[in-house]
């Protein structure tokens, strides 16, 4: 069992909001790799279970993760699902944590894997 | 590997339903699932093959209440059965917090428990766990068979087969009927919680 501060989750929070729902996505979601909820936000937009949501997520970025092992990879940091009006990118922020955003076709998917990136920096620093 | 949320004020506890193909691992979520209908808020998610047998796993989150103020979450798994699924089941073994090892008592089905036990104890020395350390609660499934003529291994027999060197709280069970699922349940959410307050002292 494990658990980071109040603070931390306050700051990933932040983090979260400022650079991600700020752009218009509809759900940021961070879980770890055993399928927990770390932090969740929406802007009201995202009526799914998450915790159903965050144990597929998890289990289908392994499956993607022993998948790229197989042909010599070492990992598939990003995965990308574009649906008709919502669509859902993953990207692994470290060994622990996993950085899913779910958003409409408002957002350029290009201006978010930039925005991403960046964030994913940030939630490093806050995580330790 | 359980998560405290400080903010939330929640606890998130995963128990996993291991087991050898065919034995009741998902029948067992899918009676935990009914009994708690209005408990449970969600719906219980199975990624099955087209022959209806489990491929990835059966997902299902439970809130148990609250302790010292903390909501506790538990998210009940099951792991493939199938001997060709293994790289499935050890994905589904990681941060695992607690164990429930649903084992078959029909006869023909011994060697394929002794089988699923000795893998489930490599798969977990894979995430660095060792299986006599992690709380665990074998389940001796499919008892109401005795009735139908099925021959079945006694209670002792299951024991010295499995529970010899673990030593776990057992359960003879019947999924399908219900009896001792919610025994089996309980006493593995206490053996994990316990579990917790030791590591967290």
């Amino acid at each position: 069992m494990y658990g980071v501060s109040e603070e931390q989750l306050e700051k990933i929070d932040v983090v979260l909001t400022d650079e991600l729902l700020s752009l218009g996505v509809h759900c940021v979601i961070v879980i770890d790799t055993a399928g927990n909820t770390i932090s969740q936000l929406d802007r009201g937009q995202c009526a799914c279970d998450v915790a159903s949501f965050a144990a597929l997520a998890a289990g289908n970025f392994a499956a993607v993760d022993a998948m790229a092992k197989l042909v010599g990879e070492e990992e598939f940091s990003l995965h990308f699902h574009r649906g008709e009006s919502e669509s859902i990118h993953f990207s692994k922020v470290n060994d622990d944590l996993l950085l899913i955003t779910i958003f409409g076709n408002d957002v350029s998917l290009g201006f978010l894997r930039l925005k991403t990136a960046e964030v994913i920096e940030k939630i490093k620093e806050i995580w330790g | 590997m359980g998560f405290i949320n400080v903010r939330k004020k929640e606890v998130q506890i995963k128990v996993v339903f291991y087991g050898p193909g065919r034995g009741g691992k998902t029948t067992n979520l899918e009676y935990i699932n009914e009994k708690f209908k209005e408990r449970i808020k969600t719906e219980m998610v199975s990624i099955k093959t087209h022959g209806d047998r489990t491929l990835f796993f059966d997902f299902l989150p439970v809130d148990i209440g609250k302790i010292h103020g903390f909501d506790i979450k538990i998210q009940l798994y099951t792991v493939p059965g199938q001997v060709k699924y293994n790289a499935t089941r050890k994905l589904v073994l990681k941060g695992v917090d607690g164990i429930v090892f649903v084992a078959d008592m029909q006869k023909e089905r011994r060697e394929s428990n002794l089988k699923a036990l000795e893998q489930m104890r490599e798969n977990l020395l894979s995430h660095n766990k060792d299986m006599l350390k992690i709380p665990l609660v074998m389940q001796y499934n499919k008892c109401d068979l005795k009735d139908e003529g099925v021959e079945l291994l006694s209670f002792e027999e299951m024991e010295q087969d499995l529970n010899q060197e673990l030593k776990a709280p057992t359960f003879e069970a019947s999924a399908l009927t219900g009896y001792n699922v919610v025994t089996t349940l309980k006493k593995i959410i206490s053996g994990t919680m316990i579990a917790f307050r030791k590591e967290l002292q």
